[in-house]
This record gives C-alpha cells, structure tokens and sequence, in this order.
C-alpha cells in the first residue's frame, strides 16, 4: 500500500499498532507468568502478574485516547477506519485478557498453599493453546492476515473441548472426597479463565477479518436476522 | 515480544503527530489584545483577545461571515487598503505593536507573508515571481537571487517540479503548482509568521493533501496562521484552533481538545454539524 | 394548430432575412470603398511609389516616400506624446478611483475626445506654431497626440480596473507600496489590452488631415527634422486631389490604397496583439 501523504498521519497509525503490539506483549507474558507461577507453586511470581494489571488498564486507556484523537483529527476512511475501530475493540479483550490472567494467578496462589491434587496435564495443554491463539490472532493483526486470523477460530474448539473434558474429570474429584473441593474448584475456575481467553483471542481474530476484508464474521445467528431487517 | 518476563507498557501522552513542546518551548509568537474592527459603523470584530504561538499552526475557522478572514487580515495590516476600517485594542507581533503610528509597513509585510485564497501569481517568469520580494527589498545580485529562489521553491516542494522551466510563465501552472509558487514567493523574503487565507479552497484533494504536508513542514521554521472554512483541514493540520462567529472568539485551544471536547455549546454545535 | 407553426416559421424568417439584410447594408459601404480606392490606386503602386520623392509637376513618375515616412514619424511622435500621459493619467484614475481630481480627469478626457479634430488642429496651431513663426513636425505630433490622449487614457483606466485586486493585494502583502505594486505588477498584467488600445488610437490618427494642415503643414521635399514642415500621406492626397493634374490623381489613389492598408494592418495587429497576449495571460 502507497503511505498516506502526510508522514505525520503514517506515523501515528503506525504507533497505534505498535502500542497495541506492545499491550498484546505484556498480556500474553502474563499469561505465561502466571501459567509458570502455577506449576513451579511461586506465588512470587504470581503477585508480580497482579502487579503488572495497572500497567495493562494503563496502556488501554492510552490508546483508546490515541484512537478517539485518529477519529476526531484525521477523519479515516476505508481500511483506515476499519484498523482504528479494530483497535478500540481489540484493546478491550487484551485488557480481560490481562484480567483474567491476573485472576489465573490469585488462584495460583491459592492453590500453591496446599499440595497439589494431581498432575497438572491438561491445564498446561489449555493454556498453551489459548497463549498460541492469542500470539496467532496478534500474528494475523500485524500481518493483515485473514487467513491466519482463520485458523485462530478453527482453533476454538479444541479448547473448549479440552475444558469440558477437565471439568468432568475434576467433578469426579469433588464427588471422590471432599476435602478435594477447593483445590478442584481453584483448578476448574483457572480452567474457566483460560478458555475465555481463547474466546477473547478468538474475538480479536473476528475483528482481524474485519479489518483485512470488511466483512463481519461475528455471531453468526445473528447476522441474519440483521440481513433480514435490513 | 518475548523478552523480559515483565514488559513495562510504555506510558506515553497520547497526543496528535508532534507533541505539544513542554511550557519552556511554546513562545508566543502574536498577541492580540481586546481587538475590535469597524466597517465604518458596523462591527465585524468584537473584542478578540488570543495568543498565536511561535513554530505552530494555529487555525481560524467558523461559518461565512465570522470576520476570520478580517482578523487574518489584521495581522499584516492589508485590512488598510479598504476605506472607512477603524481598529481598536491592539496586536503584538515578537512584542511590537503593528498598529503603532510610525510602523513601518513594508517592514511588517516582510516580517508578515500571506498566501491568498485564489492563487494569484504575477503574469511573470517563475523565477521573477519568486525574485519579486527580495528584488522589492533591494537584493539584486544574479546568483544570489538564483539562490533564494532555489531555496524558497525547494521548501514549498516545487523545485523539482519546475527547475527546468524557471523563465517559463508562471501562468502555465496547475492550480496546485501555482498556490505552491506563491507560497515559495511569500517565504522568499524570509517571514517569520506565514499567513494563509483559505489557501487549499480552490484545489482538488490531492493538491489539498500536500499543501497540508507542506505547512507541516513549514512549521518549524515559521509560524503559520491558517483561515479555513473546511473544518476538518483544521482538524487534520493545526495545532491549536480558534472559532469564531460573528465577530466573537467562542473559543481557542489545542485542536486535539477542541475537537474531541470542546468546551463551548456553540463550538460542539458547529463542529458536529448543527447549524441550526 | 398549423397556421401558428407556420407562422411562427415565417416570421423567423423575416426577421432572419432583415438581420442579413442589415449586416449587408452596413458591409456594402466599406466593401465598396475597398473596392473602388483599391481598383483606382492599386495599379499606380510600385516599388518606385515607396522609395520615390514627389516629381516636379508635369512629370510622370515619382513616389511618397516622404509623405509615408512624414506620416511615420508623425505618429511616433504623437505616441510620444499620448502614451506616457495617456498611461499615467489612466493609472491615476484607477489607482483613486474615487477622487474629485480622477472625476475631473475622466470629463476632461470624455470631451476632448469629442472635439472636433479640425478644432484640435486649431489649437495645436496657436500654441506651437505662431510663438516659433514656423510650421512643424513637432506641432504636428502634438495636435495628433492630443487626439490620442482620451483613447489610451480610458482603455488604459478600464483594463486596469479589471486586473483583478487579488494581484494587486498579492504585491502589497511582499511589502510594496502602492506605486510600485501599480507599475511592476498591475500595469503589465494590463499591457495587452493597453498595447491594443495604444494601436487602436494609431488607427484612428493615422488618417486624421485638418489637425496637420495646421500643424506639420506639408512639405514637397525629404525632410525628417522635427522643426520643420514634414509630408505626410493624408495632407498629400488632399493636395494631390485637388489638383488638376491626371498624374497626381493617380498618385493620391494610391496613397489612399496606401493609407486604408494601413489602417487595415493596425487594426489586424490589434486584434491579433489582444488575442497572443490574452492566451499568454491564461497561461
């Protein structure tokens, strides 16, 4: 694509995506953070992931105001405005995805309080998977790539299978003893966690296609009682 | 990406293209003090009041009629040559009030340059359009000339444009070229404030676009007063803006802020649309 | 239904048909006078006519070159004359548009050129040939130029008027003053118009014979001195045609052929000034 005519205008564009890579950076460091927190039991490590929430608040409200100021002062057009309303809906699921990381480790710390109940085996596969989801979305967003943003939502479902599965297999433990309760419910909520965040990568690779070819993949059900209003 | 374990989101200000210069850096470049402007009784300006900052872009705008492009005019003093015009308060240019009684004109207007709406290039060569100021301020010497003349079309981005036809008229230029040229005549004699009376108004959108990149140029090196009445060019080039409307100055601030939260009901109204 | 279409048809035709009828009349003078002066005089013209003196009476042959270049230099001078005030008067008056002088100035201008040009030539003859006792070229140039004077003076004011201010405004904010800006930037944006109105005026004297028999008087012999008595083609065809002689008839309707070519070819100039200079303005 040719660049804009004025530099200025190219450059503040391309600080946005770098301000959103950046936040995706942080986010996805959390995550794994607080994955490592979990299996090495340090709950040092997890209070650092909570500590790193500010920053994470902190970049969303900085580009959300970099994006109302590309609206109001630029009027974009077209593709333009496509990455800039991509960006505003973006930073949202980075920022819960940040949330959700934070909470992953309050209840790594939890958990690192009392011995583990068993091998951690599925929960590391899921989040592997989100964190893979996420780095891909951001992939296909830096790359305009709408293939890969594709193959983001293909991978969805492998997730959500991969919790039903944990879910059942940890209500077995909660039925077998109790005592087991907490620690099962602490594992199945870090479980719950995770597959949100392969939901929220999930939207942002909806928003990816969005922006590469103008259509909107999202909800399904719901785009045809929009094509049948309109 | 993966570098060290907890990445510091960087915590810029989000501001628009160049950030404002910390206070030290914004020196004011004009004062305009309580002015006022008659048309023999009538009032076309109501007692303005605003500072023009050194190296920015300041944009007038509001609707027909609002007396920006008057108060453009006021800055070089051109408001002069119209018949029964009265001016009350005052205007400071770099501390000197222009309106005091021995000021020496021709040395404002150089100090002072303006760019008008239709361009207007003399029915002369390329190069004795550009060489008519510094002629007019006794510059005669051939290289020299040819030498201002080279500088000032290559900071309004002509010089490639035209450098094999210097002695061609000026005349044979597109209207973009031709606004181009009579920006390159107005900073020949070096100004330091650049006035531009709604210079993209009779120019396509491409024209627009590098008029617009070339005052962001300009910029650091002159201070530029802009009267638009395409708000959104106001938007897209200036640093700070001020609306007018009928004769009053609603309100002048940072453009971004304007623009995204302006503080008068008035401003909003014109800004989004509703006249009324 | 018909009988308004038809009728309609035949007045457009009638009115059409008087229309042609009209240019037609007004054509058939000047065709006629082309005509006929050219078919008496064009056969007398020759080289020798161009480069020869006037003949002693009797003689055949001869030319008016002295008359040819009496009447050049008569209205270099006149121009001398006419230009530089026409042009400074007219700069005045567009310049202060409003001025009781401009005013005065415009009346002034608008009478003179109503003044019969034998009045003119009156006038010319008390004050530039009785105080110096002697017919002149000079007195001649001046009669002349006073005809002159409204044309340039007027064309100048109304092509200056319509520079458009934007130029005018686009010098001052440089710094110029008013004076400079009106000589270096609006007065040549105006040349065009200006020359064309300059040569429109030399058109129109080119022909002119009462102000010269008063004035620069005639003179049979070569003379280009400016104090003296000079020929010029108007005032030898006068005396030529009144006179008796087959010969000099002959010589005169050339000089008429002579004369109308060159109205002829100022008139062309004109136009094709105004036209060359024009595209040069649109660029």
């Amino acid at each position: 694509m040719t660049e804009h005519t004025s530099r200025h205008y190219e450059r503040e564009l391309q600080e946005l995506k770098e301000k959103i890579l950046l936040l995706g950076g942080t986010v996805e460091e959390m995550i794994a953070s607080a994955m490592k927190s979990l299996l090495s039991r340090d709950a040092g490590l997890a209070r650092r992931v909570i500590e790193t929430d500010p920053q994470v608040d902190a970049g969303e409200l900085e580009i959300d105001h970099h994006c109302l100021n590309l609206l109001a002062l630029r009027q974009p057009a077209a593709s333009d405005l496509r990455f800039i309303a991509t960006a505003l809906k973006i930073v949202t699921d980075l920022e819960r995805i940040g949330d959700l990381a934070v909470n992953t480790a309050e209840r790594s710390i939890e958990l690192s309080k009392e011995p583990p109940l068993k091998p951690y085996i599925d929960i590391p596969r899921m989040a592997s998977a989100a964190a893979e989801m996420l780095h891909r979305a951001l992939d296909a967003f830096v790359k305009r790539d709408p293939d890969e943003a594709r193959g983001v939502l293909a991978a969805d479902d492998a997730v959500d299978k991969l919790y039903v599965q944990l879910f059942r297999e940890l209500l077995t433990y909660m039925i077998e003893e109790p005592q087991n309760v907490s620690r099962a419910l602490g594992i199945t909520f870090i479980a719950k966690y995770l597959e949100r965040i392969a939901d929220h990568a999930t939207n942002i690779a909806q928003m990816v296609i969005f922006m590469c070819e103008g259509r909107d993949v999202r909800h399904p059900a719901a785009q045809d009682l929009v094509a049948r209003e309109e | 990406m993966k570098g060290t374990l907890m990445t510091e989101v960087r915590i810029a200000p989000a501001t628009k293209s160049s950030p404002p210069a910390s206070a030290a850096e914004e020196t004011p470049m004009i004062q305009i003090e309580r002015l006022e402007l008659f048309y023999g009784a009538k009032p076309a300006l109501k007692g303005i009041s605003m500072t023009i900052l050194k190296n920015r872009v300041t944009a007038f705008i509001g609707p027909s009629g609002c007396g920006k492009s008057t108060l453009l005019r006021c800055l070089n003093r051109m408001n002069d040559l119209i018949e029964g015009v009265r001016i009350a308060g005052s205007i400071r240019v770099g501390g000197a009030d222009i309106y005091a009684p021995r000021t020496d004109i021709t040395a404002l207007r150089k100090r002072v340059g303006m760019v008008f709406q239709k361009s207007n290039p003399f029915p002369k060569s390329i190069f004795d359009n550009v060489a008519y100021g510094p002629r007019l301020l006794g510059q005669r010497g051939r290289a020299a000339l040819e030498g201002i003349v080279e500088k000032s079309l290559r900071a309004s981005a002509l010089w490639e444009e035209v450098r094999d036809r210097l002695h061609e008229s000026a005349l044979g230029l597109s209207g973009g070229q031709q606004q181009r040229l009579c920006i390159a005549r107005a900073i020949a004699v070096e100004p330091d404030i650049l006035l531009m009376d709604e210079p993209c108004s009779a120019l396509d959108p491409i024209a627009t676009a590098k008029i617009e990149e070339l005052m962001e140029e300009l910029k650091n090196r002159y201070t530029i007063v802009v009267v638009t009445h395409n708000m959104q060019q106001a938007a897209r080039a200036s640093d700070y803006t001020g609306f007018l409307l009928m004769g009053d100055l609603v309100e002048f601030g940072e453009t971004a802020k304007l623009f995204t939260t302006p503080g008068d009901r008035r401003t909003e109204d014109y800004i989004t649309g509703r006249f009324g | 239904m018909l009988r308004t279409r038809l009728r309609r048809r035949i007045l457009s035709w009638a009115v059409s048909g008087f229309c042609g009828f009209s240019v037609a009349a007004a054509l058939l003078p000047l065709g006629c006078i082309l005509l006929y002066v050219l078919k008496q005089g064009v056969s007398t013209l020759s080289w020798d006519f161009f480069t020869r003196m006037p003949q002693p009476v009797g003689e055949a042959g001869g030319g008016m070159a002295n008359a040819i270049v009496g009447t050049l230099i008569l209205i270099s001078l006149a121009a001398a004359v006419a230009v530089p005030v026409g042009i400074l008067s007219g700069i005045h008056l567009a310049e202060y548009p409003a001025g009781r002088l401009g005013a005065i100035v415009r009346f002034a201008a608008d009478v003179l050129n109503g003044v019969p040009s034998i009045v003119i030539g009156i006038f010319a003859y008390s004050i530039a040939v009785l105080p110096f006792r002697r017919f002149s070229a000079a007195a001649g140039g001046l009669a002349l130029g006073f005809m002159m004077i409204p044309i340039v003076l007027r064309t100048t004011e109304e092509l200056l008027k319509l520079v458009p201010s934007t130029l005018r405004d686009g010098a001052l904010a440089l710094g110029a003053t008013r004076a400079r800006a009106a000589f270096t930037v609006v007065l040549p944006a105006a040349l065009p118009g200006i020359v064309t109105g300059v040569l429109v005026a030399v058109a129109r004297i080119a022909g002119e014979t009462a102000p010269l028999l008063f004035t620069a008087f005639n003179n049979r012999y070569w003379s280009t001195r400016l104090d003296q008595p000079i020929a010029s083609l108007t005032v030898q065809m006068y005396t030529y045609a009144i006179s008796p002689y087959d010969d000099w008839h002959r010589q005169a309707w050339a000089g008429a052929t002579v004369l109308i070519g060159a109205v002829l070819v100022f008139s062309l100039l004109a136009r094709a000034s105004t036209r060359r200079l024009e595209r040069m303005h649109r660029g």
